[in-house]
Parts: C-alpha cells; sequence; structure tokens
C-alpha cells in the first residue's frame, strides 16, 4: 500500500517540478526585453564594455606622463606565461643616489591569458586592465606592446 | 495546356479567392472536372497525382525549413538571445542559406560503409514522412487520401521510419552510428506503446479511425474537453511519447551530441545530412499535427456545444488557419521540452516507458471505455 501511495506522490512531484521548469523557460519566451544579446558590429560606436572586462593590461599613467612602476619585476616572475618582460636600469638621482627604474616594460598580448595575476599582485597598483577587446592585427609583431610611455617618469611619492 | 486547365477551373469559381480556405472542396473539384473534360481519366488522374506530389514536395521544403528557423528562435529567445539575425529581415533567411550552403557541399564517402544501404537510409526516412503527411487533413478538403483506417494508417507508417535510423547506423560502419542507432531504436518500440495506447483512447471516443470522421465529430467540442480528464491525460502522454519517438530533447540519447557527436547520422554529410535533419522537423510537425488533429479537433474551429452565435464568431477563423495554428501551439509545446528539461539517461527513459507511461494508459483506456459505455462524455 505505502509503495503505491509512494508511486503517485512521485508522479505528482515529478509533473509539479517539470511544470516549474516550463513555467520559467515559458516566462523568458514571452518577455523579450530581457533579451541580452549586443548586436556587435552594428552597435559599435555606444557599445560599452563593463568595468570588470578584462580587455588587455595597461599601464595607467597620469597627465603629467608619470606612472607607478617601480620596476621591481614581480609581475615577470608572477606571470604564468612569460608574458612580461621588465627591462630595468640604474640612474643616479640628483643627490647622487643610485636608482632602479624601468627602462621598458614588455607585454605580449598574444601569450596573455587574462588571469590578472600581474594586475593584483603589483605592490605599487601600476597595473590595470583596460576594456580594449578589438586586438585583431596583420602582424604578429605588433602583439608586443611596450607599457610605459616614452619619456613617462616614476610618480612622486611611490618607491 | 494544364495551366490552362488550371486557370479556367480558378476562374470559374464563384466566390472571392480567400474564401478557399474556408473550404477547399470547391478548388479541388474544379481542378478535378477540367482536367476530366479535357483528358482521358487515367491520364487525368495520373496529373492530379502529380499536382499533389509537388504540392507536397513544397510543402515539406517549406515546413521543414520555417521549423529549423523557428526552433533556433525558440531556443534563442528562452535563452535571452536574438538568435540567428544576419540574414533578411529578423534573420528569416538563415535556413534558406543554410539548405544552399548544405547543397553545395561534398557528400563524402565513407570506407568501409556499405554503400547502397547508407545511401538508402535518408530516402527511407522521407518517403515515410511523406507516406504520413499525405494522410493528414489540412482543412476542410484538404485532404490528400482519407482512409477508413487513417489514423492506424499514420502509426504503422511512421513507426517505419526506424528502420531508416537503423539502416543508417548499421551501414556507416562506425561505432557512434551504431550505439545511436540502437538507442533510437529501443527507444520507439517501447515508445510505440505508448503513442498506439493514448491514440487508441481516442479512437474509443471518437468511434472511428477515418481521420475526417474523428474531425467530423468533435464539431460539438474538441475531444480534450469532451473526454474529461482520460483524454486530457491521454494528451499529455500521446505528448511526452511523440517527443520519444521524434527523438528529440530530452529524449535525445538517439543522438547525444555530447556522447555520440551526432548519433545516427554522424557519417552523412551535406545534403543527405539535411534530409536527416529536415526529416526530424518533419516528425516533429507529424506529431504535432496528429495530436491537433485527435485532441484539439483538427482543422475544426472552437465550438462549444450548442453555443450558435459563439460558435458562428469562432467559423469565421478559416478552419487552415486553425490546423495550423493548433499545429504550431503543440510544436511551441515540444520545443519548451527540448529547451527545459535535461537529457534522460536510457535507463530513466525506459523506467519512465515501462513503468509510468504504460500503466498509466492502459488504466486510462479502460476508463475511457467505461466512460464511452455509460456515455458520461459529452
Ligand atoms: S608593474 Fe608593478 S609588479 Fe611589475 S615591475 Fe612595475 S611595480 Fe613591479
Ligand atoms: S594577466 Fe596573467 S597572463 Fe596576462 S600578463 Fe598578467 S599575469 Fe601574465
Amino acid at each position: 500500500m505505502n509503495s503505491i501511495i509512494q508511486y503517485f506522490k512521485e508522479i505528482i512531484q515529478g509533473v509539479g517540478s517539470l511544470l516549474k521548469g516550463m513555467r520559467v523557460t515559458n516566462r523568458y519566451f514571452f518577455s523579450p526585453g530581457k533579451i541580452v544579446t549586443q548586436k556587435y558590429p552594428n552597435n559599435r560606436k555606444d557599445l560599452v564594455m563593463f568595468e570588470r572586462f578584462k580587455g588587455e593590461v595597461v599601464m595607467p599613467h597620469n597627465e603629467s606622463n608619470e606612472h607607478k612602476c617601480t620596476g621591481c619585476g614581480i609581475c615577470e616572475i608572477n606571470c604564468p606565461n612569460g608574458t612580461i618582460e621588465v627591462i630595468s636600469k640604474t640612474i643616479i638621482t640628483e643627490d647622487g643616489k643610485k636608482k632602479r627604474v624601468i627602462d621598458k616594460h614588455i607585454y605580449r598580448l598574444g601569450m596573455c591569458t587574462f588571469c590578472a595575476l600581474c594586475v593584483k599582485t603589483c605592490p605599487s597598483n601600476a597595473l590595470a586592465f583596460s576594456q580594449e577587446f578589438e586586438h585583431a592585427v596583420f602582424n604578429r609583431a605588433l602583439l608586443i606592446k611596450t607599457l610605459n610611455k616614452p619619456g613617462s617618469q616614476l610618480m612622486k611619492g611611490v618607491e | 495546356m494544364l495551366l490552362n486547365t488550371i486557370s479556367n477551373a480558378l476562374s470559374t469559381l464563384s466566390e472571392p479567392w480567400w474564401k478557399i480556405f474556408y473550404d477547399f472542396s470547391s478548388l479541388t473539384q474544379a481542378i478535378d472536372e477540367g482536367l476530366r473534360s479535357s483528358l482521358s481519366p487515367f491520364w487525368a488522374v495520373t496529373i492530379e497525382m502529380l499536382i499533389i506530389g509537388v504540392v507536397f514536395l513544397l510543402f515539406y521544403a517549406l515546413i521543414g525549413l520555417f521549423l529549423v528557423i523557428a526552433e533556433r528562435k525558440v531556443c534563442a529567445f528562452i535563452q535571452n538571445r536574438l538568435g540567428p539575425n544576419r540574414i533578411g529581415p529578423y534573420g528569416l533567411f538563415q535556413t534558406i542559406a543554410d539548405l544552399v550552403k548544405l547543397l553545395f557541399k561534398e557528400l563524402i564517402p565513407i570506407k568501409n560503409a556499405d554503400g547502397f544501404l547508407f545511401n538508402l537510409a535518408p530516402y527511407i526516412v522521407i518517403i515515410v514522412n511523406f507516406m504520413v503527411l499525405a494522410a493528414l487533413p489540412y482543412g476542410k478538403g484538404l485532404h490528400a487520401i482519407d482512409f477508413n483506417i487513417g489514423i492506424f494508417y499514420v502509426i504503422a507508417v511512421s513507426s517505419m521510419s526506424v528502420i531508416g535510423v537503423l539502416l543508417a547506423g548499421w551501414s556507416s560502419n562506425s561505432k557512434y552510428s551504431l550505439i545511436g542507432a540502437m538507442r533510437s531504436g529501443a527507444q520507439i518500440v517501447s515508445y510505440e506503446l505508448s503513442i498506439g495506447l493514448a491514440i487508441i483512447t481516442v479512437v474509443v471516443l471518437a468511434g472511428s479511425m477515418q481521420l475526417s470522421e474523428i474531425v467530423e465529430a468533435q464539431r460539438t467540442g474538441w475531444f480534450i474537453f469532451k473526454g474529461h480528464v482520460p483524454a486530457f491525460l491521454a494528451f499529455i502522454i500521446y505528448i511526452i511519447a511523440g517527443t520519444a519517438e521524434t527523438n528529440r530533447g530530452p529524449f535525445d540519447m538517439a543522438e547525444a551530441e555530447s556522447e555520440l557527436t551526432a548519433g545516427y547520422h554522424t557519417e552523412y554529410s551535406g545534403i543527405k545530412f539535411a534530409f536527416f535533419y529536415l526529416a526530424e522537423y518533419i516528425n516533429m510537425f507529424i506529431v504535432a499535427a496528429v495530436a491537433a488533429t485527435l485532441f484539439l479537433g483538427g482543422w475544426m474551429p472552437f465550438h462549444v456545444g450548442n453555443w450558435e452565435g459563439f460558435n458562428r464568431i469562432m467559423d469565421f477563423i478559416p478552419p487552415f488557419f486553425w490546423f495550423f495554428g493548433k499545429t504550431f501551439f503543440v510544436i511551441y509545446l515540444i520545443m519548451l521540452f527540448k529547451w527545459t528539461f535535461p537529457r534522460l539517461r536510457i535507463d530513466q527513459l525506459l523506467t519512465l516507458e515501462w513503468k509510468y507511461l504504460l500503466p498509466i494508459n492502459l488504466v486510462n483506456v479502460l476508463i475511457m471505455a467505461f466512460l464511452v459505455l455509460m456515455g458520461w462524455h459529452f
């Protein structure tokens, strides 16, 4: 007797849960306002990517062409793919001290997996992600980028 | 000459052209008389058959292409996407472009495949489709062959498509195809029972197997309402079993992409693949059309008993559109199943059939027979 009750209970519960699922999909079908598809090439002009979108690694510079990279090389050590190469040089400051600054911060976009380890581990927050995503180029060499801008300096107060 | 006869026949029609959608028999009769007056009976019948064949070919292609795009759109909307939207307005010509692409593609000969059976399989599937389509009533006077055992013929013939599927799986000489075909065979053989019993429920209620009579019997109300709970249960069971019979999700283990690449048509390419693909959609159309005819009144407008006024208003919508409206409603339900439920395992599938659908169905037939015996239906 018990098993018979169990049998019908199972059927009713099963049908109930199936109907619940169908109600959800049916509601989505009849609510076209919720469509999330971006018609990309058509809305290229006013397409805004999300802030957390990882397009490519950049090094933000301020108005007076200063960045925050001290050339410590932590990003280079942390990158799992060897994407980053920090070339530093030693300069003599005005008060006669030796100081290490970056010559070139090389970033190879073609090898990056956008894991964000470099951005997260940089002790002076010198790196960030930009939302740019149209990376296609005709020559592979163009994917190797130098992140510090020519003539840029270390920001005052960042050690 | 032929065109002349047809245009003569058309011009003798007394009513405006759109009246045709209410009743096709005047058109077909006019064509018949026109042909018979100028030709010997043999040639008249031959030409009529040819016309019907061409009409069905066109219909087949149209419905197949439309259902493919409809499926993609429905699935897209359910998943909050837009679906195909590049070719034509709203991407409506996408399937036509796909068809052209498939026509141009190379037919890859399979090494060690059984060439004859391999090429035969898609045609069996397609021919079975045509044989079923010919027996369905699409509208008033739009019924190619009206057998007195119409619905019996439909289930008998439609279950033959499993031969095509098994042949495709066997002759491909590939493990994926063979496993897919075997699964499909097991599935169709077991769900055929449920379909048959669900249909028997309606046949008991209608007292006839002739499709035109079944439709006519629903003049005072569709069977799903007339037959109380048993008819409704039979409708649900029919839809579930029909979905399983067409190898559609959630019962699509026969072509489970994640396990079997594409199941029984893994090795097919180009237009032969397209045949299988189209046949699948036409099968869905057939299941939906039979469901509409048996449970939702076929081309019969929505009538309620003796409410003359109400019935007259409903009659304003031509039967032709009623039929396709109902069919597409059922097709939407079947698509909703596919895009809502996860795929069943083979043992779950067989459990569902043998432990749930079949016993319920048997009791259901008994209850329906009892209802009809006591005259308790409307
Ligand atoms: S970007 Fe950051 S982690 Fe990398 S070298 Fe510069 S300061 Fe160090
Ligand atoms: S995001 Fe990851 S892969 Fe890309 S440069 Fe940074 S650490 Fe390397």
